[in-house]
């Protein structure tokens, strides 16, 4: 293979003199004129109450008002993955925020006035936030009607309980398994959950226009997959797919909170009603906390198996997550963790249960991790602990153990070639393992933490991409595509590939966002698959156009096409060396033959690409037997901390981070994904800590009680570590790591507070707090009279991972 | 109920018609067409908003328009009137922003630090741009874009 150019190169962002100079236009910057009107929503008070009626009289009667809508006007429901949700709740309320009703008016004052003069009327009804009130015998439930929702075939709901899906991966002989242990460690985690917080609100403009054409302006990761979702929902108003055009101009910030549809219903129901009028919804900073997706909490329950030698035998991992009022997006996080609830690790025994429960908080959802994040908090705390117990460090017990490429998956499947013994061979030295260190301060502990990770893009099996090239006279190009530049430099990876394919440097290539009725198709910019995925594409689309263009210069010159090759935007032939051509000098016009007529044409490049290989057909009651996951990114990381044994509070001093990508397109944009991964997954370890009172009211909904980052919070030294294991099927090798850089950030805090201080924390977040009372053995009260972010009220160690009975529901075909 | 204000908006005179409520940050979004501060918390928290006021970063969410009567406004869409400063190539080059929302008024922050002090340390820029948030990022190539025009300004002298 010949050297390559442009992939591998650290190419400046294509996007960056858009971002710094101020030109580069989000939803909320776009005019629509006079005729824009703004919409207010009526939400819910209650956590789960039946609407009884609805009285907009008096908000009809304020000048400027246009319209009020309820949910009688839209009896349709919708859902990615589950059809759970009415586009405004209709017969009840199952979450404090939930949209019941909105009004549209001329400006955003008068809908907000307006707003407050819509009257509801509601019958409490019982309500449950937490996992053991879910689960109970006759416990009230979310969704009686559950049985009747459309869902995809890989989701196993039980009817007559708060069950939305029920992930059962058997592999192997657990009794086995257990017997040849020589150490057994059994204990109980939780996660609480999380909110994205990206910085750019949800904001979603909708124009039904007097022709019957419904265009969205939205904020999304999700271009094309809003755009069926909206098809889909609103098709009895006699809309089909190619009346709905969504166009995604730069969105600011995702995180997964911006991937499916949350909010942006609302944007293309309303439209529907206020036709020929372009009409706005944008979330409130408050409403993006508690209405669009929050990272689902868990509780887990692990029992592994070691021997003296430090193989591991066994894993029994049981999680129950608090999925809130619709899982339409979120049990599909429950599914994938269903799958994965190893770790990178080999496993020869494996029982895990991932359930996915419905509760009367707000909706989870997908947050950068899926799941990921949430059970390796777990599972890498546990790693740690059963190798202290049997004597074994921490690091070589998982070297030991890390999954190799051709190792048998949980469900049968075969591993991807993997680096995870290189990674953790380079973040072990870089981190100096082994070196104990002693603060200054006497008052001052330093420890160590490690930690492995591994993430599959949870995708449905025929999730694809595609792609368009155009050339333009000069031989610059223009690259349609519909992934989704949310901050990662997607943009400027995928024409990296293209100028890698065509010779064609990355500054005389531009890649456009998305805009359904011109892009090319992507599923969506989830799961850190789109460089892979869609890098795939745009590589066919690529060679497409490649082979145009030789068979313009074979039929006009009569040269072969194996003699053919492109170098620095020209055509040459291997037999004539003095031959050259300028792609500028044929792509639009064609070359001229000695009969002074033209051969060619404009050329394009169209590709695609799907996943063939996969499948979701794996036994309901094992998960053996399908192929669900395209392939796993794995790493390690650590981080070197010093804790005050006062307070309790942890300053960071060195975190590491090596992901093996397969091959980094662009290096600095890998890195780049490694410093931002690290400092938001410390964040959930450290401080962020949602809270909710006993009535299932978001207490913290806003930066001032939901603490993120500031520039003064961020660790020393993060030092970021590249390995490149090619993946076989990934474009140049190359396969994702957007998410997984946050994944392992609270298990190395764990672990280096235990290296420190000798104290094992087994809730997140990691407090100073916590780790204050712990040193000085008083009991941590989590819940202070108020019912906050953990899904299970009592110490998680009185647990029990009960499931009630319900009515067996057959998968569907 | 409206009053007429004068501003001086990226270095041009401007009047314009606001009522007493109207939000400083709405009326330069709305009525002016700058559209480089974005809404993000409509509280102060997150700097998205942020001006430059009388050469001071404001965070524009938080002022009412008809307090700015005879002040001097600048955003990103004038600080590069001329061409890109140093910092903002200094963005570009080191990869100083993801998302790119919160970059206009990280720009502003980092702008006003090194107006005022052309060697910060790090502690310092961390300092200065602590009022700004950014999720993508993690600060890190940000306080890099800010050393890097330090030290060549350095050099020049």
């Amino acid at each position: 293979m010949s050297e390559l150019k442009h992939v591998g190169q650290p190419s400046v962002r294509i996007d960056g003199l858009d971002k710094v100079s101020g030109a580069a236009v989000y939803v909320d910057d776009m005019d629509f004129g006079p005729n824009l009107l703004h919409a207010e929503i009526i939400e819910s008070p209650f956590a789960h109450a039946r609407i009884k009626n609805i009285d907009t009289a008096e908000a009809e009667k304020i000048p400027g008002v246009v319209k009020v809508v309820t949910g009688d006007d839209f009896p349709y429901r919708f859902g990615l993955y589950m059809q759970d949700r009415w586009i405004f709740a209709r017969d009840r309320v199952r979450f404090v925020g939930e949209q019941v009703a909105a009004v549209i008016a001329r400006d955003a004052q008068t809908a907000k006035l307006a707003a407050k003069l819509v009257h509801v009327e509601y019958e409490e009804l019982p309500y449950v936030l937490d996992l053991e009130g879910a689960l109970k015998e006759k416990a009230t439930l979310v969704h009686p009607d559950l049985e009747k929702y459309n869902h995809c075939a890989w989701f196993f709901p039980q009817a007559g309980t708060n069950i939305a899906h029920w992930r059962k991966t058997r592999k192997g002989d657990m009794e086995k398994g257990f017997k040849e242990a020589d150490t057994i460690l059994e204990d109980t985690y939780t996660v609480p959950r999380y909110a994205h917080c990206a910085i750019e609100p949800h904001v979603i403009v909708g124009l039904y226009d007097l022709s019957g054409r419904l265009t969205l302006w939205s904020a999304s990761q999700s271009p094309y997959t809003q755009r069926h979702v909206f098809a889909e929902a609103l098709a009895p108003l006699g809309l089909k797919h190619k009346d709905v055009r969504v166009v995604t101009p730069y969105v600011g910030g995702g995180f997964g909170g911006k991937a499916g549809v949350s909010m942006e219903i609302l944007g293309a129901a309303l439209a529907m009603m206020v036709k020929g009028h372009p009409v706005k919804v944008r979330w409130s900073r408050a409403q993006e906390f508690y209405n669009t997706y929050q990272r689902q909490g868990v509780i887990a329950r692990i029992k592994l198996g070691v021997k003296k030698d430090g193989t591991i035998t066994a894993i029994e991992h049981t999680l129950h997550w608090d999925a809130g009022g619709y899982v339409e997006y979120g049990a599909n996080v429950v599914n994938a963790v269903g799958l994965s609830a190893t770790g990178p690790y080999r496993v020869p025994n494996v029982k895990i249960d991932s359930v996915c429960v419905y509760t009367n908080l707000p909706p989870g959802g997908p947050y950068r991790g899926f799941g990921y994040s949430e059970f390796m908090f777990g599972l890498e705390s546990h790693m740690n602990r059963i190798a202290k117990m049997i004597g074994m460090d921490p690091v070589e017990f998982r070297r030991k153990n890390a999954i190799c490429g051709g190792d048998t998956l949980p469900y049968g499947a075969e591993m991807n070639p993997s680096g995870l013994v290189e990674a953790i061979d380079k973040v072990a030295r870089e981190i100096d393992w082994g070196k104990k260190e002693v603060s200054k301060d006497p008052n001052k502990a330093i420890g160590k933490g490690f930690a492995c990770f591994w993430k599959a893009p949870a995708m449905p099996p025929n999730a694809a991409s595609a792609a368009f090239i155009k050339f333009n006279e000069d031989g610059s190009l223009n690259l349609t595509v519909s992934g989704m530049e949310i901050g990662q430099g997607f943009l400027t990876v995928m024409a990296q590939v293209a100028a890698e394919v065509l010779t064609v440097p990355v500054e005389h290539i531009r890649v456009e966002l998305p805009d359904t009725d011109r892009n090319a198709y992507e599923w969506q910019t989830v799961g850190s698959h789109v460089t892979w995925g869609c890098g795939n594409a745009v590589k066919a689309a690529a060679l497409d156009a490649k082979a145009k263009i030789f068979d313009t210069v074979h039929r006009a010159l009569g040269f072969a096409v194996a003699d053919l090759y492109l170098e620095k935007e020209t055509i040459k032939c291997r037999t004539k060396p003095d031959f050259a051509m300028a792609l500028k000098d044929m792509v639009i016009s064609g070359i001229q033959t000695k009969r002074g007529n033209f051969i060619g044409g404009p050329i394009l490049g169209s590709g695609m690409f799907m996943p063939e290989f996969t499948s979701a057909t794996g036994d309901p009651e094992t998960s053996q037997g399908g192929h669900p996951n395209v392939h796993y990114t794995v790493g390690a990381s650590a981080v070197k901390v010093e804790i005050d044994r006062k307070t309790g509070k942890i300053h960071v001093l060195k975190a590491v981070l090596a992901a093996d990508v397969g091959k980094a397109i662009n290096p600095d944009l890998v890195k780049g994904q490694v410093t931002g991964g690290v400092v938001q997954g410390l964040a959930t370890a450290l401080y962020e800590d949602i809270r909710y009172d006993h009535k299932g009211k978001l207490l913290n909904p806003n930066f001032t009680d939901y603490k993120i980052p500031t520039a003064l919070d961020i660790p020393d030294e993060i030092v970021p570590i590249i390995v490149e294991v090619a993946q076989p099927d990934g474009p140049f090798g190359a396969r994702g790591v957007g998410e997984h850089t946050m994944i392992p950030a609270a298990p190395v805090i764990a672990n280096a507070i235990e290296d420190a201080l000798g104290i094992r924390i087994k809730s997140m977040p990691l407090t100073a707090e916590k780790i204050a009372l712990e040193l000085n053995h008083i009991p941590y009260d989590d819940v202070k009279g108020h019912y906050i972010g953990l899904c299970f009220l009592g110490k998680p160690e009185a647990y029990e991972f009960k499931t009630s009975p319900g009515k067996q529901k057959k998968a569907k075909s | 109920m409206k009053k007429t204000i004068s501003i001086t908006l990226n270095g041009e005179r401007r009047s314009i018609d606001v009522s007493p409520s109207d939000i400083l940050l709405d009326v330069l979004r709305e009525k002016l067409g700058i559209k480089s501060p974005k809404i993000g918390c409509e509280r102060g928290d997150c700097g998205v908003c942020t001006i430059l006021y009388d050469g001071k970063t404001v965070r524009s969410c938080l002022i009412l328009a008809i307090e700015a009567d005879g002040h001097e406004i600048t955003t990103v869409e004038g600080l590069g009137r001329d061409g890109l400063t140093p910092l903002q190539h200094a963005f570009v080059d080191r990869n100083a922003f993801q998302c790119g929302f919160c970059a206009s008024g990280m720009v502003l922050a980092a702008t006003e630090l090194l107006r005022h002090n052309s060697h910060p340390d790090k502690k310092e820029i961390q300092e200065a741009i602590s009022g700004n948030l950014c999720r993508c990022t993690g600060y890190e190539p940000i306080i890099e874009a800010v050393r890097e025009v330090s030290r060549k300004a350095g050099k020049r002298s």
